[in-house]
């Protein structure tokens, strides 16, 4: 493992291994690309946390959150991320029926390009859009969000976030639990943690598990006490009540019941086990309020703090090459 | 003008009589006057002479599933552009679907697809009527009046016909007329919002996906309803091993049932959808190596009575587009003959078993004068090279549908000459 102990290093230029022209998911990216990002996020949470915050890294850049979905705290994270690296922000939403008005996808992408952005943080509700996107534009593209696809950044926040407080990623126990079928982070996190050596378990009943998912090289559980047995980390995921209707599972009440993460449950994880939830929670559907503000092991403000260092971090990635260009 | 034509030097192939072997054919009037092996005796003065130069003459293609956009998605494709679509992959006669804008489902929409089609003065153009009205699985259609207009089949096209009662009724009424149903294998309710196949690689692409088992559902459920009724039943294209087998086993029982094979389902399989490539987005969708490989099995015993192109065209605006919401389907009326040439070519079937899947066969289950070499029979006929070699590209294609997956493949065996009732409809341009 490489050090990452938090250094003042944000305003010199650390060796990064970047070479990705866009940041579209997880897969794809090399163990020793996620660690330099994480090294280099690493800085910026030391940076976020002094009373000035400022940096002129994206100076004279522009960047435009394109948001097909709503999310307020992923645009509002890389807002602050690229006004803190001293880039010009534009938040853009767009709603889908206005596209399906007749505008497609790859006619707003060539309409942003025109433009001239320096980076699109795209979120959009169909998987592989943010890539068709990205086809059609000339600058970075990263991914904030697609479908039931990838959402690279949020798994970049939760292993810094891990690894700040276990120092470490291989070797951990992780257990992801809930509505896995539906969740991006999901897929990006399995991605990130597996190829950075973690074991992953995957909790959550049947009807919200992925077809053949066992064949990513994770272990699953259907019973949450089996599935966070010596876990040293339990991610939850925010379920969607409306898709709980008589379809996926019965009822909220029978979710939690078997689902919910509870003291109880989570005796059965490592006494230190740290608790992750991408937020927003539903309190007494998948997390039990306690067990959300426990302080000693609830980690969900961190990765809060975590991304926006860690948006700030794949922003200098991403953008870096064209400074050289310069 | 001349009414007669003469083609000599070709090698002449009937699989309906299992005719193979070197020859000569004369049309005159629109219909085959004489045709025979060796070579024609007596020259015949005032004729259109064409030197086949050893290539294969067999009967025009019979496509039994292909897609017009006319009316309603004028924009898609149209009589015209389909018939020329049709004309250069080879194909003289073609059973268009009912799931217009308004649908066929009702005899004076009959009569318009086919004076519209007349008009055109193309290939030959049957129309399916709906099984239901309005393609809404409810209400069963006028199947006695349908068929007096001149519909061939009848078919809800890519919608399933779900109710199992509504299902019952449909073969059990449809006897009376000797009428074929059509079915779309899959259970709409299984397969739900899914857009691919349902597996590893939808998992990862975070995609939304239809199990096999969806098709197979529907295929064992409707053989059911055939040992009930007695009705004729045709599913197409067949997608999946369980499904093949199960039809397999209905044949085996002496059930009048009988199947296809779409080109898509035969030489693709689901990683042709990586990178989330829409023009792969087929319904049913393209599935593990393993069905694809039982789906060509089951073409080569028989299982699979027919090859129809299961022709889709989409404009650019419904396929670029994210994965889940792009339009399904793709065009396949102008690779028809060179995709399933490639089963030749891999000596997995004979050229004459493969025809047979092309032109007989089909024409006998619609039950249509076509698809067979016979004296005073329409002089529909197909040339084509086996052996030549041609690139699939977008750019190059007949037909208003660009949207082919096959783009950029190589494919060995190109049509050269396609005339229907003698007339010349398509004519590579080297053909001359």
């Amino acid at each position: 493992m490489r050090g990452h102990s938090p250094a003042a290093m944000a305003a010199s230029d650390p060796p990064l291994r970047f070479e990705q022209r866009h940041l579209l998911g997880i897969e794809g990216l090399q163990p020793w690309e996620i660690r330099d990002l994480l090294d280099l996020a690493d800085g910026y949470v030391e940076l976020n946390r002094q009373i000035d915050k400022k940096r002129a890294t994206l100076r004279g850049r522009t960047l435009i959150n394109v948001f097909f979905e709503n999310s307020t705290r992923t645009r509002t994270s890389f807002e602050l991320a690229g006004k803190r690296l001293g880039g010009d922000v534009v938040n853009m939403s767009v709603s889908t029926s206005s596209v399906k008005k007749g505008e497609t996808l790859i006619d707003t992408a060539m309409t942003l390009n025109a433009m001239h952005p320096d980076v699109l943080v795209v979120r959009h509700p169909d998987s592989g859009a943010v890539a068709l996107l990205a086809r059609h534009v000339n600058c970075a593209v990263i991914n904030g969000g697609d479908g039931a696809h990838e959402h690279p950044t949020q798994a970049l926040l939760d292993a810094l976030t891990i690894r700040r407080r276990k120092g470490r990623l291989e070797g951990l126990v992780v257990a992801i639990c809930g509505d896995i079928l539906h969740s991006r982070v999901a897929r990006s996190n399995l991605l990130l943690l597996a190829t950075m050596g973690a074991r992953v378990r995957l909790v959550g009943p049947r009807t919200l598990m992925p077809a053949d998912v066992d064949r990513y090289g994770v272990e699953v559980h259907h019973d949450m006490d089996r599935g966070l047995e010596d876990a040293d980390i339990v991610m939850m995921l925010r379920l969607q009540t409306e898709r709980m209707q008589g379809s996926f599972v019965p009822s909220v009440r029978e979710y939690f019941h078997f689902y919910g993460l509870t003291q109880a449950k989570l005796a059965f994880a490592k006494p230190d086990a740290l608790i992750l939830h991408p937020g927003p929670m539903n309190r007494g559907v998948e997390i039990d309020g306690d067990v959300a503000d426990d302080i000693n092991r609830s980690a969900i403000l961190d990765q809060v703090e975590m991304g926006v260092a860690v948006r700030m971090a794949c922003l200098e990635a991403l953008t870096r090459p064209l400074r050289n260009e310069l | 003008m001349t009414l007669r034509t003469v083609i000599t030097g070709v090698r002449l192939l009937d699989p309906a009589s299992g005719l193979d072997a070197p020859g000569w054919l004369v049309a005159e009037q629109g219909r085959i006057a004489d045709y025979g092996s060796g070579t024609l005796d007596a020259r015949p003065g005032d004729a259109v002479m064409i030197d086949g130069r050893g290539a294969c003459l067999a009967p025009g293609l019979v496509d039994i599933r292909v897609q017009l956009g006319e009316p309603g998605a004028e924009h898609k494709e149209t009589f015209a552009s389909g018939s020329a679509a049709a004309a250069a992959g080879g194909v003289t006669t073609l059973a268009c679907l009912p799931d217009t804008d308004p649908p066929v489902d009702d005899p004076a929409m009959v009569e318009f697809v086919a004076r519209r089609a007349r008009r055109v003065r193309g290939v030959k153009v049957h129309p399916y009527a709906a099984i239901t009205k309005g393609l809404a699985g409810r209400e069963l259609t006028e199947f006695g009046l349908l068929c007096e207009a001149g519909a061939v089949a009848f078919a809800d096209a890519g919608h399933a016909v779900a109710d199992s009662l509504v299902m019952r009724r449909a073969l059990s009424y449809a006897r009376s007329f000797d009428g074929l149903i059509v079915q779309h294998p899959e259970d709409p309710a299984l397969a739900g919002t899914g857009v691919m196949n349902e597996g590893e690689i939808a998992t990862r692409l975070g995609l939304p996906g239809i199990p096999a088992a969806a098709e197979v559902i529907l295929i064992e459920r409707d053989i059911r309803l055939v040992e009930l009724t007695g009705g004729r039943l045709h599913f197409a294209h067949v997608s999946t091993e369980a499904g093949v087998e199960a039809i397999r086993r209905a044949k085996a029982g002496g059930l009048p049932v009988t199947a296809e094979a779409s080109p898509v389902h035969l030489t693709l399989n689901e990683l042709a959808v990586e990178g989330y490539r829409t023009y792969a987005k087929v319904s049913p969708p393209l599935r593990p190596e393993r069905d694809r490989l039982a789906v060509v099995a089951g073409l080569v015993d028989g299982t699979l009575d027919v090859l129809a192109s299961d022709h889709c065209p989409q404009d650019q605006d419904s396929k670029r587009v994210p994965f889940a919401p792009a339009a399904f389907g793709a065009a396949g009326l102008e690779t028809l003959l060179g995709v399933g040439l490639i089963l030749v070519h891999n000596r997995q079937m004979s050229l004459l078993d493969l025809l047979a899947r092309l032109t007989c066969r089909p024409a006998e289950l619609m039950r249509l004068d076509a698809g067979r070499l016979r004296k005073g029979a329409p002089a529909d006929l197909v040339l084509f090279d086996p052996e030549a070699p041609w690139q699939v590209k977008e750019t190059g294609m007949r037909g208003l549908a660009r949207n082919t997956p096959f783009e950029g493949m190589l494919l060995q065996g190109r049509v050269l000459r396609t005339l229907v009732d003698g007339r010349p409809v398509f004519e590579a341009d080297d053909a001359a």
